[in-house]
């Protein structure tokens, strides 16, 4: 997995709760086997005013100017700043993929749904828990000035302003190790397979219905 | 097994019994003993596993179904659709390869992961369970720790036979008192989200308890642990009782006669101890439970049938406010419009939610007789897996759904989610057994009202929503 350490950028401001799964990539693009190539179909009912699919050449389609991420000052954005409960709904690892082909490196959102929250650390994009009022912060900043440059600094745990001010952040120490090292976390586990095997033969005693097939 | 004598809570007694290795900071490396697989997160997976020269751990411990992407007619035809194609030619080839078990599009056993991991008993109570798909909380009815993973999950469960995993906060939900006629476990799972909003339960695993819950059967105990993950809650758990077991036995992969007591012996230690604690406990009165339909654009936005569209000047939060403009706009829908006077284009009864033997039955009782109602452009009913519609049209439901108007489908995924043909046109408005009712969710402009069956088949017949109990 590729490391996260530290990612200075603009933000994208998306100013609502509760974005869901679907909203970040609807469902009939989760009819590609692949992991890559979401992308261009971010956010597409938002992003585009014509329907789209796998084999519609995005390039073709009618770009809704007033969605925000197609306003020229939030090019090249590399985090994502939201509302509460981002990433709701569907276990869709599809909606990381999509941020991350994107060009998102990071979101920042008061609350993230679970599975969305677990899914952003198996793929290298970091998902910043802020107070609501320093989300609140953020926002008005960029609402002042779209091209302020943020930086994310995962080793210290904090969300540097343009002002020279910061905000910390929590994070679990075993995520942001991986993070931090890049590490493939089956590889990991694999080293715990003696205590795998050791768990499947004292389970097997207990309960062996569950190993009779 | 915990040696402690510290009450405990039925989520600690199957995390205990599920711990690998405990990773320190909360953190364990959680056994999975089930492991559900369908077509459309799974193949990524299996590429990782091809990349990194990694087998599956324990085969016998993964089912195969494809369902989200499948056709509801013409089946015996093929998929037309040739990326649909491809990716049921993936799942196909990549169950092949692994020896991995998997029911065949057209095998009388197909149908949602969610109906057919119970159906076949490969769901069992203290089990963990998990699949790429967020309504794996549906199977916590058996007092089973079941959820949703991504498909990085998906591949780590394969290769691994376990995931690491970050101790959840429990909730206890006490649904106290009885619900009147009428009311479902839809009603009641609604009626929650209501209470304590989408994310109520982030980080949280809910423990559904109180009369109301253990009158339910073991159907609509799943539809309420299927909406836990609306709430925001990953899992839903139901202690296990004589329902549950009744359930189980005799199912095809359930425990044989060799090793049934033991197992009914372990299963009647699922339950919270007395004095265990949670972090949250709600309490609801089930009597105050009406009928619910959605209004908005997330499951929390939720009123009684008798109630009328919210006002977003009301709300003094401003973030809710603009949630809820922006909500009404989307549903085409003014503040202060009663909800019995929304009318509807489309019906759709199905869903790992609401498409079990009961949920026909319940609608099949509301349009007997009747007919759709000529403003309905569609309705159509999709049993939840084939062995469903093979019991409803032994019943006779079918004949009662085609009498009605409503169309009888083969099972699936189908309108809940909208990948297959099955979808709203933009702008249409669906009464909707399944779960979610996000913009876009049943096709793009599509507008979803989340009801129980009875409400959807009432709709149907009126044209509008309709309190199912005056109906």
């Amino acid at each position: 997995m590729r490391a996260f350490t530290v990612v200075s950028s603009k933000i994208a401001p998306l100013d609502r709760p509760n974005v869901d799964t679907d909203a970040i990539i609807p469902k009939q693009y989760l009819k590609s086997i692949r992991r890559t190539g979401f992308g261009p179909f971010l956010f597409d009912d938002w992003r585009y005013l014509d329907a789209g699919d796998l084999e519609i050449d995005p390039a073709t389609r009618r770009v809704n100017p007033d969605f925000v991420l197609n306003k020229a000052e939030h090019q090249g954005a590399q985090i994502l700043i939201a509302r509460d409960n981002f990433g709701c709904g569907s276990s869709r690892e599809h909606a990381v993929w999509a941020l991350d082909d994107y060009g998102f490196r990071a979101v920042i959102a008061p609350s993230y749904a679970d599975i969305f929250f677990s899914n952003c650390f198996k793929n290298g994009v970091l998902p910043v828990v802020l107070k609501p009022e320093e989300v609140q912060a953020i926002f008005d900043g960029v609402a002042r000035n779209p091209d302020a440059q943020f930086t994310i600094d995962l080793p210290a745990q904090q969300v540097k302003l343009p002002c020279g001010n910061a905000f910390s952040f929590e994070i679990d120490a075993g995520r942001k190790h991986n993070l931090v090292e890049g590490l493939d976390e089956i590889g990991l586990t694999l080293k715990n397979a003696d205590a795998i095997r050791a768990y499947e033969a004292r389970r097997a005693q207990q309960a062996p219905w569950l190993f009779a097939s | 097994m915990s040696s402690s004598n510290k009450p405990r809570t039925l989520y600690d007694k199957i995390w205990d019994d599920h711990v690998v290795s405990d990773l320190g900071a909360g953190s364990a490396l959680i056994y999975i003993d089930r492991h559900l697989v369908h077509e459309v997160t799974s193949p990524q997976a299996f590429d990782g596993l091809r990349l990194n020269h990694r087998q599956p751990w324990r085969l016998a411990a993964n089912l195969a179904v494809p369902d989200h992407n499948v056709p509801t007619v013409d089946r015996a035809k093929g998929i037309k659709d040739p990326i649909s194609r491809a990716q049921l030619d993936a799942l196909d080839a990549n169950c092949a390869e692994f020896g991995i078990t998997k029911f065949d599009l057209m095998d009388r056993r197909q149908g949602i992961v969610h109906v057919i991991g119970p159906e076949q008993g490969a769901t069992l109570p203290g089990m963990t369970v998990v699949c790429g798909d967020s309504h794996t909380s549906t199977h916590g009815a058996f007092g089973a720790l079941a959820f949703g993973i991504g498909t990085s999950e998906v591949e780590h469960a394969l290769a691994t036979q376990t995931l690491v995993l970050k101790k959840a906060r429990t909730m206890l939900v006490r649904v106290k008192g009885h619900v009147g006629p009428g009311v479902t476990a839809k009603d009641i799972t609604l009626a929650i989200i209501g209470r304590i909003g989408t994310a109520g339960g982030t980080g949280h695993v809910i423990e559904y308890a109180g009369e109301a819950i253990e009158d339910l059967s073991m159907e609509g105990r799943m539809t309420l642990c299927n909406m836990a993950i609306e709430g925001g809650a990953r899992a839903g758990l139901v202690a296990v009782d004589d329902k549950t077991i009744a359930y189980v036995k005799g199912r095809p992969y359930a425990p044989k006669a060799e090793h049934w007591d033991a197992a009914v012996a372990y299963w009647k230690t699922l339950k919270s101890d007395a004095g265990a604690a949670f972090d949250a406990v709600v309490e609801i009165d089930a009597a105050g439970i009406q009928p619910q339909v959605t209004w908005g654009t997330s499951p929390e936005m939720v009123l009684p049938v008798g109630a009328a569209v919210p006002n977003p000047a009301d709300e003094a939060d401003p973030v809710k406010r603009n949630g809820m403009e922006k909500a009404l706009a989307y549903m085409g829908l003014k503040a202060g419009t009663p909800i019995e006077k929304i009318a509807i284009d489309k019906v759709f009864i199905g869903s790992c939610t609401n498409s079990r033997i009961e949920d026909m039955r319940a609608a099949a009782a509301v349009v007997k007789g009747r007919k759709k109602a000529a403003n309905v452009k569609l309705a159509m009913v999709v049993p939840g897996s084939g062995l469903v519609k093979e019991q409803a049209e032994a019943e006779g439901l079918d004949q009662i759904f085609r009498d009605a108007g409503f169309e009888w489908r083969e099972p699936g995924c189908s309108m809940c989610l909208a990948m297959n043909a099955d979808r709203l046109e933009p702008g249409e408005r669906c009464a909707s057994t399944s779960n979610r009712n996000f913009e876009g969710r049943q096709g793009a402009g599509g507008r979803t009202h989340l009801v129980s069956p009875a409400m959807a088949a009432a709709a149907g017949i009126a044209g509008h929503f309709v309190d199912v109990r005056s109906f």
